[in-house]
This record gives structure tokens, C-alpha cells and sequence, in this order.
């Protein structure tokens, strides 16, 4: 499987670390179901076959952490962004 | 039809024509009092022992593709119990004493062949972590040794005791430990649960979970829609697919896990050996094929197929452990679909939806649970309790914080 990371190009799928599902949001601890946000947050996934929004880190590379969405049926990639600053480089 | 040397003597003298199929092409009926998804080997065992040990007989194994499709002809054959924590090590336990019995139990050869599991310490770190593992197993009545140097030279000679980043100190060994025919295992417990009466309906995948105040009823499938008093799910790979038709959303990530094979040569390596400075483990196959694998590739997957840096990875873990490997070509690879939990450890419990039972989160270590994991999810199903040696197999524990991680790698499912 090779990414296509926006700064460095086609790189094989050695030069990143994963992550897992780039969909969940770190709650907000004062809201008033929190703990069950925060159980939420970190132990269930969508899990889902087809499209999937994951964060893979480009250590091999410039270092910048991904959000890739590829179909997890095919390996095939829809789309990669840069994680920070709304997808901008 | 029961095997023996009688009948085996009596069909060869009939030049091998009266052997019927090991089971039926059952059609669905419209109603069972259990519903098993999954015939995989851990939906079979339940059927198996819901029949045997319970006498639940009206039960149907629904299986998308057919028997023997899926994880179940896709892993690497080994069985062992040689965990650390109390909540797992009793229940391994158990599928080892219920592998030592199954073949007569169930009246089929399933190879199971007690050949010893090695596993490699390199450092005196790693030694002590062993010695701590090998200790809760005998605390746990199970069979453990700490070898010294000297004596895993003598059982596996050709390995690099000499290599010069990860030289081999000794090893933990289970004797009991081994290897079992995959296909053989799904065989046998579909014929047993088949002979008692289960239905095994192949090519009939599930598309709908009927839910009615709080309570399952039944199923759709693509062979028609099947009422159901109680239904269980044993999809290990699809589990978060499947509980989704039921609104569930699990802790669970589905991962591909690569296995290779490579051609056949003569007698080498008589036991399973893992190495302990990467994850590799080998054993040699009755045909001759040795049989070896590694990490899981890391990232979501349902492709049923991995990628090349993991095969790179497993042949260097390999040729470190064993270095005349690298004369040896390899024959085939391929993947399978693993369940990966937050915790690395298995769920075997009821589910918020009254009648549904959950069997999953096996990670890669299925396949030597399969006798316990059909023994305790039929226990489960037919008592609506759970066994003894499965109770801390919870759903809930990720809520309770009652977690079970053999490796202290927290919620991260590619790192168990």
C-alpha cells in the first residue's frame, strides 16, 4: 500500500505509524456526561467496511500527521489532508 | 456415520463408496429456539455443545460463505495455554483440556498433536518475565518450564543461539502445547453438532437483526427471514458489520493478520517456537510446509490480504531466528480478519439487547480458545449466565475498568 502524503508524495505504507479512527473528538471534561463521553472516546470505533477516516503519521517522511480516508475493504485512498489546520499545508 | 477402524476396514473392502458427507445441506426452517452466526470454529463449537452438553437441539449455524471459509482455514494451528492474568489463564486452560479430549469427544481426526510450545527469552529482563508467566501458569495447574540454554540447544540446535543483537538465553515451554488441524477442527464440530440435530445453513449471510421491545426475535437473511428466541454472534473479523444491524457499537477494530506457508520439506523442527526479540512464530506441518507468521499488519482492514513491509518484517524476524530459512522458498501467504479489542483479551457475554450474545474480540488468538469459547458461549446462550472460567469476559469492562491486557499496551487495538 502506498500513501500519497500531500508534501512528500507516493510513499510505501512503512514510512507511517497509524493511529486508528480520525473521526473522534476529545469531549469536553466539564460537560455533564463526561465520563461516559470519555469511555466513548476511547474504547468504541465505527469500525466501518468501506470508507474510513484514519490518522497515519509520516515519521519516515516530513512528519506530519495525516488524515487519510481510505476504503478498508480495497486499501484504496479517497483522499489525504494534513491533520492540523483545517487539511492546509 | 461413526468413524472407526471397523468402518474404515468395511469401506475399503467396498472400495470406498457407502462414506456420506460429515453434514447436512440443511434449509432454514422458520423458527429455532437458537440462532448461531458465524460458522466459524467458534460458532460450531457452541452449536456443538449446546446440543451436547446442554441439549438445546433446534439450533441453526448461519454462515455467509461456507464452512471452513474463513478465519477458521486462515490461521497458524497453534494451541496453548500459556497466558498470565486470571481472567485468561483458567479459561485457556480449559480449551487445552477440552483439545486433549476433543477427537474422541466428537469422533473426528483433528490432528491435534501435543508437540510443545517454545517460547524464546533473549535478555535476562525477558527471562524474568517469562519465569513470572511460567509461575502463574503452575499456580493455575498448568504445565510450565523455565529451560536454561543448553537445553533449548538440544531441542532446536539449528536456531542462532550466537546472533550477535538478540542471542537465545533459554526459553518458557508448555509440552501440552501444539498444533491442530484447522480445517479438521471446523469439520469435526460441524458433523458432532450435525449427527445432534443442528442445522448448518452455508451461503446464508445476515442482513437484519428484528428487535421488539428490547428483545430479539429473529433474523434476515439472504435465504429469508428466521425467527429466533435467542440469538448468538460469533463473526470474529465482522463483528462491528454484524452488531451494527443491532445498533451496537463495540469496542472493536477489524485488522488483517498475514500467515505463510512455505514448501514442503522433511522432518525439522518438531514443536512450535516463538522467537522473543520480534514477533515470529514457526512450526512444521504434517505435510512438511513450515508454518510461520508474525505482527498484524496494523491498519483497518476487511481486504482479507496484507501488505509487503509486514511480509519484509516477518522474513528478517525469521532469518534472525533461523537463519538456514533463507535456503527454504516461500509457498503461499495470506490474511485473515481479526477482531481487534481495546484490551487484546475476548468478549464472551450478553449484550444490552435481551436474547442477542456476543462472542468476539479474539485478536489473534482464536483459534486455540475454540473448544472453551463454544463450551462457555453455549453455557452462556443456554443458562443466561456466565461459566466460571469466562466471567471476566465482559462487554462492560472497558466501563468497568476491569480490563484484561496481557501486554499493559492500553487502548491501541494494532499494538495487542
Amino acid at each position: 500500500m502506498r500513501i500519497p502524503c500531500p508534501f512528500c508524495g507516493p510513499r510505501g505504507n512503512d514510512e507511517f505509524t497509524y493511529l486508528g479512527d480520525a473521526t473522534m473528538r476529545r469531549p469536553d471534561p466539564a460537560a455533564p456526561e463526561a465520563m461516559q463521553a470519555f469511555h466513548d472516546y476511547v474504547y468504541l470505533r465505527e469500525n466501518p467496511s468501506g470508507l474510513h477516516q484514519e490518522l497515519w503519521f509520516h515519521g519516515s517522511g516530513c512528519r506530519r500527521w495525516l488524515v487519510v480516508t481510505r476504503n478498508t475493504r480495497t486499501h484504496e485512498i479517497a483522499e489525504v489532508k494534513f491533520a492540523q489546520r483545517g487539511g492546509e499545508a | 456415520m461413526k468413524y472407526s477402524v471397523f468402518s474404515l476396514l468395511g469401506q475399503a473392502l467396498r472400495g470406498h463408496t457407502g462414506w456420506t458427507p460429515a453434514w447436512r445441506k440443511a434449509e432454514p426452517k422458520a423458527e429455532y429456539d437458537v440462532v448461531i452466526v458465524g460458522g466459524g470454529g467458534h460458532g460450531l463449537a457452541t452449536a456443538y455443545y449446546l446440543a451436547k452438553e446442554h441439549g438445546i437441539t433446534n439450533v441453526a449455524v448461519l454462515e455467509k460463505g461456507y464452512i471452513g471459509s474463513g478465519n477458521a482455514g486462515r490461521n497458524t494451528t497453534i494451541i496453548r495455554s500459556n497466558y498470565l492474568l486470571p481472567g485468561n489463564e483458567a479459561f485457556y486452560e480449559l480449551s487445552m483440556k477440552l483439545w486433549e479430549g476433543l477427537e474422541q469427544d466428537f469422533n473426528y481426526n483433528a490432528m491435534v498433536s501435543q508437540r510443545g510450545v517454545l517460547n524464546l527469552y533473549h535478555s535476562d529482563a525477558q527471562r524474568d518475565a517469562y519465569a513470572r508467566r511460567g509461575n502463574s501458569m503452575r499456580l493455575h495447574g498448568v504445565d510450565a518450564e523455565l529451560l536454561d540454554r543448553a537445553a533449548v540447544r538440544r531441542m532446536v540446535p539449528y536456531l542462532d543461539f550466537e546472533n550477535a543483537r538478540f542471542p537465545i538465553h533459554g526459553g518458557l515451554l508448555q509440552r501440552r502445547g501444539g498444533t491442530a488441524r484447522h480445517d479438521a477442527v471446523v469439520w469435526g464440530y460441524a458433523r458432532g453438532a450435525d449427527m445432534r440435530g443442528v442445522d448448518i445453513i452455508e451461503n446464508c449471510e445476515v442482513t437484519g437483526i428484528d428487535i421488539r421491545n428490547g428483545y430479539v426475535t429473529g433474523l434476515d437473511t439472504t435465504r429469508g427471514a428466521i425467527r429466533a428466541k435467542k440469538i448468538g454472534l460469533a463473526v470474529a473479523g465482522n463483528t462491528s458489520r454484524v452488531a451494527s444491524l443491532a445498533g451496537l457499537r463495540l469496542p472493536i477494530e477489524s485488522h488483517v493478520l498475514q500467515a505463510f506457508v512455505s514448501e514442503g520439506i522433511k522432518p525439522a523442527i518438531d514443536c512450535v517456537v516463538t522467537f522473543g526479540a520480534g514477533h515470529f512464530y514457526i512450526s512444521q506441518s504434517d505435510k512438511g510446509g513450515l508454518v510461520f507468521g508474525g505482527d498484524i499488519d496494523g491498519y483497518n482492514s476487511y481486504a482479507w490480504r496484507g501488505s509487503l513491509p509486514v511480509i519484509e518484517d516477518v522474513m528478517e524476524a525469521g532469518m534472525a531466528l533461523w537463519p538456514g530459512l533463507g535456503r527454504i522458498r516461500m509457498l503461499r501467504q495470506w490474511g485473515g480478519l481479526m477482531d481487534m479489542s481495546m484490551d487484546g483479551s475476548p468478549i464472551i457475554d450478553r449484550t444490552p439487547v435481551d436474547g442477542l450474545y456476543l462472542n468476539c474480540g479474539w485478536c489473534y488468538g482464536g483459534f486455540k480458545a475454540t473448544p472453551a469459547s463454544g463450551w462457555c458461549f453455549a453455557h452462556l446462550i443456554a443458562r443466561d449466565e456466565p461459566h466460571a472460567v469466562a466471567a471476566a469476559m465482559r462487554l462492560d469492562r472497558t466501563v468497568s475498568g476491569a480490563l484484561i491486557d496481557e501486554k499493559g499496551a492500553g487502548a491501541q487495538p494494532n499494538l495487542h
